[in-house]
């Protein structure tokens, strides 16, 4: 991604109150980068101090050649501003991240859907489980390693003993 | 046994997910005490179909079609985000003629959304007269949809870019006259509910949302502005022109099941003159832009979204600089705002929640994906 840096009254005041934020844009969309144990006190930051107050979506990337594979993608806006920030950052396959449903409830269900697609464990969620596949669903689909026809074929073999043909 | 047990008064109540009042297969875990909602929980996924995971196997074009099937009863519009998306990165523009096109047939839309909402809303009250004049006037939004792209409910209107066909001989009068009948049918209804006593008992005051709670929730849409932030996609963020359309928002003040009543009539009637408006502006020209045979946007991420119906639908897609996207994430509104269910069933009675299930206006086939 060609990205180019975020030049905004915000930007400055963000990199300025943290060290190390990346701050960048692509297409008119501005996004920030962070480290994942700073990513709950710049969201609190951006909701106190900066009126981004509503919570527009939270999501996950794959990226299973990196390090740190999954990155997360919160979408903050503010009203007053009416401004759209995208926020970023990136956990490994075994460490949990923080969860932001204590600043934004609505978190709720996304925090469950990145966890049910990705495996993402959310620290602090009041109620971590699956939300749109079955309880006993093995694995995690979103991630790049998941081959949906070879789960199609075991599940064919299993209970209809033929080859899927898929 | 203890007498503690004896003394228990909470009950579980399992409603769905096979409940016609629950708009398809949503369940709801009901906690009572009495008539009283203590709490809800939601089990929803019934209709998943992995449609992220399906958009990272198919090429950019392939996946169109695909994003009809999330909100199936408003197409268009999941349609108008998707080739939106797709347009910003490739950074090009939809022709004038093709956006004047959409905001036409997304606003038709709208319309035809809101009627079913309406009568299928009013049909879990009990009143059973509003759906049979809302499925009539539905019908010939869709029958405007046939003639225009062969479809009536999964369109697959746009194309990225622009449009796939020109309009038919007839496009413009088929509207204006639609355009011309609607508000005063748009009147009939009023006059069946707006004033009716029953219809008003049961929705004033019941599933409260205020604004605090809709922008804690990530709520948007009609549940956003019958609280009374006037804020919609359209007006905040332009997309497709909307910005040369004179409109109003809609809002109301407390936030109750009434208030989106009200919010989401006075939509349509605000619908009706972005239409009227943009007949008279459709212009000449070429339906769509110059797009590469091969879609392969370069490598690179947007986030983007229009208003639809129900409220802000977005879609962040990913790009590898290869034929696929490398992920496509939807934001569903339905999603987000159904779990506004939980604060707004709470310590209500078990027969307003139907109330309340309705009023959020949700479509399952987006909730799950």
């Amino acid at each position: 991604m060609q990205a180019d840096p975020w030049t905004h009254p915000l930007a400055e005041r963000l990199t300025a109150a943290f060290p190390g934020l990346a701050a960048l844009t692509y297409l008119d969309q501005p996004f920030v980068e962070a480290g994942a144990d700073g990513l709950h006190a710049l969201l609190q930051h951006l909701k106190d101090r900066e009126g981004f107050n509503f919570l527009v979506d939270l999501t996950a990337v794959d990226y299973p050649k990196r390090d740190l594979r999954f990155e997360l993608v919160y979408l903050v806006y503010s009203f007053e501003s009416n401004l759209r920030l995208r926020v970023k950052t990136r956990v490994g396959e075994n460490d949990p991240a923080d969860s932001v449903t204590g600043l934004f409830p609505g978190a709720n269900w996304p925090e469950r859907e990145v966890y049910d697609m990705f495996g993402v464990v959310f620290r602090g969620h009041p109620d971590l489980k699956r939300i749109l596949l079955p309880d006993e669903w093995k694995g995690h689909p979103l991630r790049k390693d998941m081959d949906i026809l070879a789960m199609d074929n075991d599940w064919v073999k299993a209970n209809l003993g033929i080859e899927s043909g898929q | 046994m203890s007498a503690a047990f004896l003394d228990s008064t909470e009950l579980t109540l399992n409603m769905g997910p096979q409940h016609p009042s629950t708009h398809g297969v949503l369940r709801v875990i009901l906690k009572l005490d009495g008539e009283r909602v203590i709490s809800t929980e939601c089990v929803i996924g019934y209709l998943h179909r992995g449609v992220e995971k399906i958009g990272e196997s198919r090429t950019y074009a392939m996946f169109a079609p695909y994003v009809d099937r999330m909100d199936y009863i408003s197409a268009v519009s999941n349609g108008l985000g998707y080739c939106l998306g797709v347009e910003k990165l490739l950074s090009v523009e939809a022709t004038p003629r093709a956006q004047v096109v959409r905001v036409i047939l997304t606003e038709l839309n709208r319309i035809a959304n809101h009627l079913i909402w309406l009568g299928t809303h009013a049909l879990d009250i009990g009143a059973i007269t509003p759906l049979f004049y809302t499925m009539r006037e539905r019908e010939e939004v869709l029958k405007i949809f046939e003639k225009y792209c062969g479809a009536r409910l999964t369109t697959h209107a746009f194309r990225i870019g622009g449009l796939q066909y020109q309009l038919y001989e007839g496009f413009e009068k088929d509207i204006a006259a639609f355009c011309g009948t609607f508000p005063s049918r748009l009147d009939e209804y009023e006059s069946l509910l707006t004033g009716n006593r029953i219809w008003v008992d049961r929705l004033k005051g019941v599933g409260i949302l205020t604004a605090k709670d809709c922008m804690e929730l990530g709520v948007t849409g009609p549940l956003l502005r019958a609280a009374g932030v006037a804020w919609d996609v359209r007006k905040a963020l332009p997309y497709s022109g909307y910005e040369q359309y004179d409109f109003e928002i809609p809002t109301c003040a407390t936030g109750d099941t009434l208030d989106r009543y009200t919010v989401r009539m006075q939509e349509m009637r605000q619908s009706v003159r972005i239409i009227q408006q943009a007949l008279g502006r459709i212009p000449d020209g070429p339906i769509i832009a110059k797009v590469p045979k091969v879609i392969k946007p370069p490598s690179g991420e947007v986030y983007v979204s229009v208003e639809a119906p129900k409220g802000e639908l977005g879609y962040f897609i990913v790009s590898d600089g290869t034929l696929n996207p490398y992920r496509v994430h939807v934001r569903p509104p339905s999603f987000l705002n159904l779990q506004s269910l939980e604060r707004m069933a709470k310590g209500a009675l078990v027969a307003d929640v139907v109330a309340i299930i309705g009023t959020i206006d949700i479509v399952l086939g987006e909730v799950d994906r």
